[in-house]
């Protein structure tokens, strides 16, 4: 009997142990025995959380409210205006085939030049009327004029009401036709193409073939008599710098960029210089630029927000340990072993690390919703940043536990006992 | 020395091994200079017992206590509590053996003030792996066995000293130890209270528990079956009945 002694004995006597759910519950009974402490102690890290959650949520909708604003249309657009130094030197900026020029380049979808062209003999003889100026005693209207080649029409979808549009026939042969804007049409008192009604450019007369229902760029058509840009030179000569020649191109939806850095070259690869392209602000460069200033200063904020709230847990979880001791006592005469009493102090700030990163990210979330509602933006929130936030303040509790929960398992039971 | 029964659990333990076998224990804090607070000791405490250890302040009743309860190792000789050589045990046996075995009733009650009584009982059940929902009739069980099944759902800083006294008993048993150690159990309390709780220990010691008290307190330790009294570190049996002579010609003395 005596052989088998004290190492069987020892055996017999079943180790204590603290299981995961009792452990929570402590913590939750000791957090919620002081409401007040707690609540002070879970501010710094709630609003680390909630600086990190607003940040990249209020970035985030900023940066879509961006991208918004850029429209597919909006960022396929580029404009190539002639910018010659001498333009009296310089000549015609557009050679005849510029666009068949830019439509060869991979990413161009269409392209078209368009101008506006002055009738020579002043303001009078540029009044466009329904009828024969000798048979009228009103003057005409003063409608804008626009000189158009027919890709120009393909770019800016003209949508048509009635009629048609031009094309490179009409175009090639230099017919005197023109397509009317919806409102000037409405001006002219033409809304019926049927009996092939003409407009009179001063004294010219053209055909009216078509009226345009909508563009969806330069909207300022709608007001305007479009002629094919080769009628227009035969009537009023070639554009000169006054009358602003350009070209609008259409890119694939991505490729404005790369065509506005070619475009020059295409149109005349004699004199690229001559001309200024403008292509839509890069949305990726502007978001880069918003993102970058104001998201590292908030993010730095928030850091600093979370390791005040982590020094915050750290102190209170000491100070608590100090006051427990004799708690700490009682646990292990209970059969708490040094890791229990550990476990239990880590738990405590674990827990009061989570509730701050669960109520910040929550009023990060309001934040950030609060803010896009007021301005009338789409919130955008990525799950990625939202979903890891609570986990976040946990280990913030956790790490801020570390050295007073080592500290609690340290001390003696006797020397707490003495309490 | 004699030949222990195995010892699995409280219950299984056979009644002739004694819980508490010290054979030349002792225990001396390292100096300098070293100090002997408990000398060589040899004590049996046999199931069932009622046994007092009084001594003036700086006796060496806390060493006692302290070694007897398992929170200190002592420096020399044999502690087989429930048969089991404590010398060889390690941390976490010892650990298990404290909370398995003893129940702890403190003088200063050691009650979590903001948790009611029956969760304070219910905390001696927290280590023990007692499944949780048998938690809650134990300690409400044991808090009948000590009167205060009324007061179970208050909290435990609105009760009375005596009342705390009792859930600090409660939270001692619940766990059916093999001995409920008692460090001056009525220190906090007045004279009045005091009875109550001695009578409850003396119940509880009818009812076939085994209880060691330790305490300044002649008129305390008078009420053991045995009295052991302690001075500079050595231990002696003591008359009970003297005790309680004494304390009658002093007038009780609390000193």
């Amino acid at each position: 009997m005596k052989a088998r002694s004290s190492r069987t004995h020892a055996r017999h006597v079943e180790p204590t142990r603290l299981s995961a759910w009792d452990m929570v519950d402590e913590a939750m009974a000791a957090i919620l025995a002081r409401p007040t402490r707690a609540a002070l102690t879970v501010l710094g890290t709630l609003l680390g959380v909630a600086a990190f959650v607003a940040v990249l949520g209020l970035t985030a909708t900023a940066a879509g409210q961006i991208s918004a604003r850029f429209t597919a249309l909006a960022a396929t657009e580029v404009l190539v205006e002639d910018a010659a130094e001498d333009p009296q030197t310089a000549g015609e900026p557009f050679p005849a085939d510029t666009e068949n020029r830019l439509t060869a380049l991979n990413g161009v979808e269409r392209a078209g030049v368009f101008w506006e062209p002055r009738v020579p003999g002043g303001r009078e003889s540029a009044l466009v009327s329904a009828r024969p100026p000798s048979l009228t005693r009103e003057q005409g209207e003063p409608l804008p004029l626009r000189a158009a080649s027919p890709g120009y029409l393909r770019t800016i979808h003209a949508k048509v009401h009635t009629g048609r549009l031009f094309d490179s026939f009409h175009h090639d042969r230099k017919l005197r036709v023109a397509v009317l804007g919806k409102a000037a049409a409405h001006r002219l008192g033409i809304t019926w193409l049927g009996g092939q009604p003409a407009v009179f450019i001063g004294s010219t007369p053209v055909t009216v073939i078509g009226i345009v229902e909508d563009v969806a760029r330069q909207p300022e058509t709608l007001l305007s008599v479009i002629v094919p840009a080769a009628t227009a030179r035969e009537l009023w000569g070639a554009p000169g710098v006054d009358e602003q020649p350009k070209v609008l191109i259409e890119t694939r939806l991505g490729a404005a960029q790369l065509i506005a850095s070619q475009a020059a070259l295409a149109i005349r690869p004699d004199q690229p210089d001559r001309f200024k392209v403008t292509a839509p602000p890069d949305p990726r460069t502007l978001r880069d630029a918003v993102d970058n200033d104001l998201k590292r200063l908030f993010l730095a904020l928030a850091g600093i927000c979370l390791v005040i709230g982590a020094v915050g847990i750290a102190n209170t979880t000491l100070v608590a340990v100090l006051e427990r001791t004799a708690e700490i006592g009682l646990r292990r005469s209970l059969g708490a072993r040094a890791r229990h009493i550990a476990l239990q102090f880590l738990s405590e700030s674990a827990v009061l690390g989570a509730l701050g990163g669960l109520i910040g990210t929550s009023l990060g979330v309001a934040g950030v919703v609060a803010v896009a509602v007021s301005k009338d933006w789409t919130p955008i929130l990525d799950p990625v940043t939202v979903l890891p936030a609570p986990f976040a303040g946990a280990l913030t509790g956790l790490l801020a536990g570390l050295y007073p929960a080592w500290r609690a398992s340290r001390i003696e039971p006797v020397e707490a006992l003495r309490h | 020395m004699t030949v222990h029964e195995e010892a699995a659990t409280p219950e299984e333990t056979a009644a002739s091994t004694p819980v508490i076998d010290f054979s030349g224990v002792r225990r001396t804090y390292p100096g300098p200079p070293p100090v002997a607070a408990l000398k060589p000791a040899d004590l049996v405490i046999g199931r069932g017992d009622y046994v007092t250890v009084v001594g003036p302040s700086g006796s060496g009743k806390s060493t006692f206590l302290n070694v007897a309860g398992l929170l200190d190792r002592p420096t020399g000789g044999v502690y087989r509590l429930d048969g089991i050589d404590t010398a060889s045990l390690g941390e976490r046996d010892r650990t298990a053996l404290r909370g398995r075995r003893i129940g702890f009733v403190f003088q200063a009650f050691h009650l979590l003030s903001h948790r009611t009584a029956i969760e304070n009982v219910m905390l001696s059940l927290l280590y023990t792996g007692t499944p949780r929902r048998r938690r809650r009739r134990l300690a409400m069980e044991t808090l009948e066995q000590v009167g205060l099944v009324g007061r179970a759902h208050a909290l435990a800083g609105q009760l009375s000293g005596g009342e705390r006294q009792r859930v600090a008993i409660a939270r001692a048993l619940v766990n059916r130890p093999s001995l409920l150690l008692c460090d001056e159990p009525t220190g906090n309390l007045d004279t009045g209270t005091a009875q109550t709780v001695l009578a409850l220990i003396d119940e509880l010691h009818t009812a076939g528990f085994t209880v060691l008290v330790v305490t300044h307190d002649p008129g305390v330790a008078a009420r053991g079956q045995r009295a052991v009294a302690i001075r500079d570190g050595i231990l002696s049996e003591s008359d009970p009945a003297d005790l309680a002579m004494r304390v009658l010609q002093t007038g009780g003395d609390r000193t």
